[in-house]
C-alpha cells in the first residue's frame, strides 16, 4: 500500500442516541481514489463528512475513537484550517449566486488573499484543473448559476481546488448529472488523483469500479448502525470479495 | 338542485362578494381622497403646493414641501437607527440563535408590532423627550426629529426584522455548507454568502419599514413638535438638525382637519394624496424586489 493519508481507529459516530457508525478502522492511501459504497443509510456520507468535520455542525453529533490525517489528530485541528486542507464537493452542485470568478476566488479571499493578479492566476489554474477553463474563459463575469448542471459541478470542484487542499471529498458528485456530464466528472476525478487524495461516496457500482483505486463497503444490519465490512483494492472488491455481503451487494442481490 | 349545492354556490358567491367589496373599498377611498383634493390642486396649483415651503392657511399659503421634508427626514432618521438594529436581530434569529432562544425572541419582537402607536407616542413624550431636552443647545425643546426618529425606529423594527429573517432563512443551506467547506468562518459565511444571497428580500423589508414609517401618525404628532417649519440645524453644528422640530404629512392632516374648511380642507386631502402616492411607490418597489428574490431561488438549479 501507498502512504497513508487518513486513518481511523475504532471510530464511532453518534447523532444524539443514534449510533450511526461503529468501530470503523480504515487506512486511506494518499493520492488515490477511494470509493465508499453501500446501501442507503449505511453511514457512508456521514463517514465522509467526518474528514472535514462537517458533522460538527449537526447538533447532537458526537464521536469517539481516533481519526488521523497526515498522522495528526484531526479533532485537534481547527475546523476552519482543516477545511482548507480537506475540500468537499456536494451531491447537488451548489455554486454561490455570484460570478464564476467570484465563486472560485471565494476560498482564497476568505483566507485573506486580496491581490487581484494572484486571484486571476488561481481562478485560471483552478478552472483548468477542473477542465472548465475552455468553456467559461470568456464568461468569468457571468453568474455561476447560469451554467449547466455538469458545468456547475465542475465549477464547484474548481472552487474546492482554489484553496489548494490535499484531500477532496466527494459526496455522490454525479448523482444529479446526466450520463455525459457524469463521464466528464469521472475523467476529472481520475485526472485529479495524480495530485490529490480523493474520497468519493457513490451509489453507482459501475462508477466505483471505473474511478476508484480502493473501495470500502459499508453495510448496516437491523440496528441501522453502519459498519465497514470490507476495504481493499477496487479490483479485488469487485472480482474476489472476501465477504459474502459484499459480493451480494456488488452483484446487485440487494441494496 | 339539492340543498348541498345551493349552500355550496351561496358560499362561493359570498366569498366572491367579500373579495370584490374590499377592492371597491380601497378604490372608493382613493377616489374620494383624489376628488376632495381637486379643488386645492386647481386653486393653489400643483407646483405651488409641492414646492413652496410656507404653509399658512390663514394667508392662503399652502406649500407642503416642509411637511414632505419632515416626513422624509424622520423616516431617514428611523432607518439610520432602526435598520442596523433590525438586521442584527434578523441575523441573530435566522443564523445564530438556538431554537429555544428563537422561540422566545421572535414572538417578543413581533409583540412590538402589536403595541398601539399612541403608547409609543406616550413613551416618547414622557421618557425620550425629556432626555433629548438635556442636550444643551439653544432652541432645543426635546420635541423634534431625534425623539421622533428613535420612536419610529422601534416601531419599524418588527417589520424589517421579520421580513429580513424570512429572506435569510430562504437562503438554501447548500450555500452555507459550501462556504464552510471552503474554510470560511461562520461570520464570513453570513456576510459574504448569506446576506448577499438574501439581499433583495432584506432590502424589501427595509422598504416596507420605510412605508410604515411614512404612514405613522399618532406617535409622530406626540413627539415631533408639529411646528410648520422647514427643519434646519439649530446652531452652526449640522447635527443639531435632528433637534429641530418638524411636521409630517400625516401629522399635518391629523392636526388641522378638525377645523379646516374650503380650500384649506381640500389642501389637507391633497396632502393625503401625496402621502398615498409615496406609499404606493414604496410598497410597489418592495413587492418587486421580493418577487425578484424568488426568481433567484427558482433558477438556482441548472
Amino acid at each position: 500500500m501507498n502512504n497513508i493519508k487518513i486513518e481511523t481507529i475504532n471510530y464511532n459516530l453518534y447523532y444524539g442516541k443514534f449510533h450511526a457508525l461503529r468501530d470503523i478502522n480504515i487506512k486511506i492511501p494518499e493520492k488515490k481514489v477511494t470509493a465508499l459504497i453501500g446501501p442507503s443509510g449505511c453511514g457512508k456520507s456521514s463517514f465522509l463528512r467526518t474528514f472535514n468535520r462537517m458533522n460538527d455542525l449537526i447538533p447532537g453529533a458526537s464521536m469517539t475513537g481516533d481519526v488521523l490525517i497526515d498522522d495528526q489528530d484531526l479533532f485537534k485541528i481547527d475546523p476552519v484550517s482543516l477545511r482548507q486542507n480537506v475540500g468537499m464537493v456536494f451531491q447537488k452542485p451548489n455554486p454561490f449566486p455570484k460570478t464564476i470568478f467570484d465563486n472560485i476566488a471565494y476560498g482564497p479571499r476568505v483566507n485573506g488573499l486580496k491581490d487581484h493578479k494572484k486571484l486571476e492566476e488561481i481562478v485560471e489554474n483552478s478552472l483548468r484543473s477542473a477542465a472548465l477553463w475552455d468553456e467559461v474563459k470568456d464568461d468569468l463575469n457571468k453568474s455561476g448559476l447560469a451554467l449547466s448542471g455538469g458545468q456547475q459541478q465542475r465549477l464547484c470542484i474548481a472552487r474546492a481546488l482554489a484553496v489548494q487542499p490535499s484531500v477532496i471529498l466527494m459526496d455522490e458528485p454525479a448523482a444529479s448529472l446526466d450520463p455525459i456530464a457524469t463521464l466528464k466528472i469521472e475523467d476529472l476525478i481520475h485526472e485529479l488523483s495524480q495530485n490529490y487524495t480523493i474520497v468519493i461516496v457513490t451509489h453507482n457500482m459501475q462508477q466505483a469500479g471505473r474511478v476508484s483505486d480502493y473501495t470500502a463497503f459499508f453495510y448496516t444490519d437491523e440496528t441501522r448502525t453502519g459498519r465497514l465490512v470490507e476495504f481493499d483494492e477496487t479490483k479485488t472488491i469487485f472480482t474476489n470479495p472476501s465477504d459474502q455481503r459484499t459480493e451480494d451487494y456488488i452483484t446487485g442481490r440487494f441494496g | 338542485m339539492s340543498t348541498r349545492m345551493i349552500v355550496d354556490k351561496a358560499v362561493k358567491y359570498i366569498l366572491f362578494i367579500s373579495a370584490i367589496l374590499s377592492i371597491i373599498i380601497v378604490l372608493a377611498i382613493a377616489f374620494f381622497i383624489f376628488q376632495e383634493s381637486v379643488q386645492a390642486w386647481k386653486e393653489i396649483g400643483v407646483g405651488e403646493m409641492l414646492f413652496k415651503r410656507v404653509w399658512r392657511p390663514g394667508q392662503d399659503q399652502y406649500g407642503i414641501l416642509a411637511m414632505i421634508y419632515g416626513s422624509v427626514a424622520v423616516t431617514f432618521g428611523a432607518i439610520i437607527l432602526g435598520v442596523p438594529l433590525a438586521l442584527g436581530t434578523a441575523i441573530f434569529l435566522g443564523e445564530i440563535a438556538p431554537t429555544g432562544v428563537r422561540a422566545v425572541l421572535r414572538p417578543a419582537v413581533q409583540l412590538l408590532a402589536g403595541i398601539p402607536s399612541v403608547v409609543y407616542g406616550l413613551f416618547g413624550m414622557v421618557v425620550l423627550v425629556p432626555m433629548v431636552r438635556q442636550i444643551n443647545v439653544p432652541g432645543n425643546s426635546g420635541y423634534g426629529l431625534l425623539a421622533a426618529s428613535i420612536v419610529l425606529a422601534v416601531m419599524i423594527l418588527p417589520t424589517i426584522t421579520s421580513i429580513a429573517e424570512d429572506a435569510i432563512r430562504a437562503v438554501p443551506d447548500s450555500y452555507r455548507s459550501g462556504s464552510l467547506a471552503l474554510g470560511a468562518t461562520r461570520w464570513q459565511t453570513i456576510t459574504k454568502v448569506v446576506l448577499p444571497a438574501g439581499r433583495s428580500g432584506i432590502i424589501a423589508g427595509i422598504i416596507l419599514g420605510v412605508g410604515r414609517a411614512l404612514g405613522e401618525t399618532m406617535a409622530m404628532i406626540m413627539v415631533i413638535g408639529n411646528s410648520v417649519i422647514f427643519p434646519s440645524p439649530l446652531t452652526k453644528n449640522p447635527l443639531t438638525f435632528f433637534l429641530s422640530q418638524a411636521r409630517t404629512l400625516t401629522g399635518n392632516i391629523a392636526v388641522e382637519i378638525s377645523y379646516a374648511t374650503g380650500v384649506h380642507e381640500s389642501a389637507l386631502f391633497a396632502t393625503g394624496v401625496v402621502l398615498f402616492v409615496l406609499i404606493i411607490v414604496v410598497n410597489a418597489s418592495a413587492r418587486w424586489l421580493i418577487s425578484r428574490q424568488s426568481d433567484v431561488q427558482t433558477t438556482r438549479q441548472g
